[in-house]
């Protein structure tokens, strides 16, 4: 265990000699993958609650099959799937893009999460109180300002605690990046299980590096939760 | 021809993921009202137990406890058959895939049956009382059918994810849909194909049980009346 420790303890954190590994490659592919999934699940879900079909039907087609399939699937398609187009390798910059293990992973887990946090989303902004958006159509609020102003901020507010959940989710998520050759802490600890054969050992540390890292979401995402749905409080004097 | 002549190879594999997602789902099921029980006892130790499993197993990734079960239960095996001077036995890659995969989601199972028992009112449990009925009548008759509505969504959420959880048993040596349709994408040289076609078979199993799951949650609510909305 010792041993184990004081010869990979620097792949195990955040370096395998000349790139990133373990945990600042498994935070590093959390932190890309939640930034493009959120950025473009804001627009997403406001399309999602559209009234017009046509807006709403390929948001809905988008989510139901990402959510209904696995990730690992999902990862594997594009990463080897994609790949063996020829259409894909004929064009230069696909070739650059989709030749590159991590790109292929930070593609499929945005478009994954995006789709779980687009129905998040969607949802909130569903069951936001009518008294707020008659109140700011009262205000004489375009639809764009009610929107920026009223209904987005809002929605994100109250979508923290699932929010929390699917980032959570997606950390667990990341362990199948190794099969796309991506140094997270799973390929280390299998490094390190080839070499040493202590399994227990090896995929104990990463279970132990994992479960500290939830734990400091769950902190982070309380702290979160106190300061931006403070509103949400019964309030005393 | 039917998939170019692997439709049979990946039928297989459908339904070796469809065999390990069913059972493995029963066994998680029976684990979470065992350890829901733990939790909610009176026992200091037990609900302890019971906590830090499920704390424990919600915070590790289900990859790594695959993997840290999978290839340390056969070593503990082997040392335990070693210390008894007994031949080896050699765990089936499928059986060993089972108990992971319901080691890990009875954490999950565990949570959603402590809700739901907890969601029960107790008036109901003191009337059946009061009427009588032994523990275990309670139980069969009052607190088991209360409790599955309150039970059924998060069972069909966990449902869903413990489907989607099996795609990765390929990486422990199972032939499931995943090792079919890649294996067949790989011989034929039309990986895009064959994957498509597996993400397409797993689409169609969720689907399936999000009707499924429907129905029976209509049927599980029959008597209680919703607010007019």
């Amino acid at each position: 265990m010792i041993e184990i420790i004081q010869d990979y303890w620097q792949a195990y954190l955040w370096s395998d000699g000349y790139r990133l590994s373990g945990v600042a490659m498994t935070l590093w592919l959390l932190i890309l993958s939640i930034a493009f999934g959120f950025v473009l699940a804001v627009p997403l879900a406001i399309a999602r609650v559209a009234r017009n079909p046509l807006i709403r039907g390929p948001v809905w087609l988008y989510t139901y099959v990402f959510r209904g399939t696995p990730l690992y699937i999902q990862l594997l398609l594009f990463y080897s799937g994609v790949y063996s187009l020829q259409v894909v390798r004929g064009n230069q910059l696909l070739d650059a893009f989709f030749r590159e293990g991590f790109n292929c992973t930070v593609l499929a887990f945005a478009l994954n999460t995006c789709a779980y946090t687009t129905e998040i989303f969607a949802g909130t902004i569903r069951s936001i109180p009518y008294g707020e958006v008659e109140a700011a159509r009262a205000y004489g609020m375009s639809r764009f300002m009610l929107y920026r102003r009223i209904i987005v901020p809002s929605a994100l507010r109250r979508a923290l605690p699932f929010y929390s959940n699917e980032a959570i989710l997606l950390l667990h998520a990341t362990t199948v990046a190794f099969t796309a050759t991506v140094p997270d802490i799973l390929k280390v600890a299998r490094d390190v299980n080839s070499a040493t054969y202590a399994s227990f050992e090896a995929f104990g540390i990463a279970a132990l590096l994992y479960a500290c890292i939830a734990f400091v979401l769950v902190w982070l995402f309380r702290r979160f939760e106190i300061r931006w749905l403070a509103f949400m409080k019964p309030q005393g004097h | 021809m039917f998939l170019e002549g692997y439709g049979p190879l990946i039928l297989r594999g459908t339904w070796a993921t469809i065999e390990l997602a069913v059972l493995s789902l029963l066994l998680s099921l029976l684990i979470g009202l065992v350890g829901a029980s733990l939790k909610l006892s009176s026992n200091r130790l037990l609900r302890g137990v019971a906590t830090g499993y499920t704390t424990l197993i919600r915070s590790i990734p289900d990859l790594v406890i695959m993997l840290l079960l999978f290839y340390n239960i056969q070593i503990l095996l082997n040392q335990i058959t070693e210390w008894l001077e007994v031949e080896q036995i050699v765990i089936n890659p499928f059986l060993a895939g089972v108990v992971t995969l319901s080691f890990i989601y009875g954490a999950y199972f565990t949570e959603t049956f402590r809700g739901a028992f907890q969601s029960v009112p107790r008036g109901l449990i003191e009337a059946a009382l009061a009427y009588g009925m032994s523990p275990w009548r309670v139980f069969k008759r009052v607190l088991f059918p209360q409790m599955m509505r309150f039970a059924l969504p998060g069972i069909g959420n966990n449902w869903q994810v413990l489907i989607k959880a099996t795609a990765l048993v390929s990486i422990i040596g199972l032939s499931d849909i995943v090792k079919a349709t890649q294996d067949a994408g790989k011989s034929s040289m039309q990986l895009f194909y064959f994957t498509l076609v597996g993400a397409f078979i797993y689409l169609a199993i969720t689907t399936l049980s999000s009707l499924v799951l429907t129905w029976l949650e209509r049927r599980y609510a029959v008597g209680v009346r919703g607010a007019e909305l």
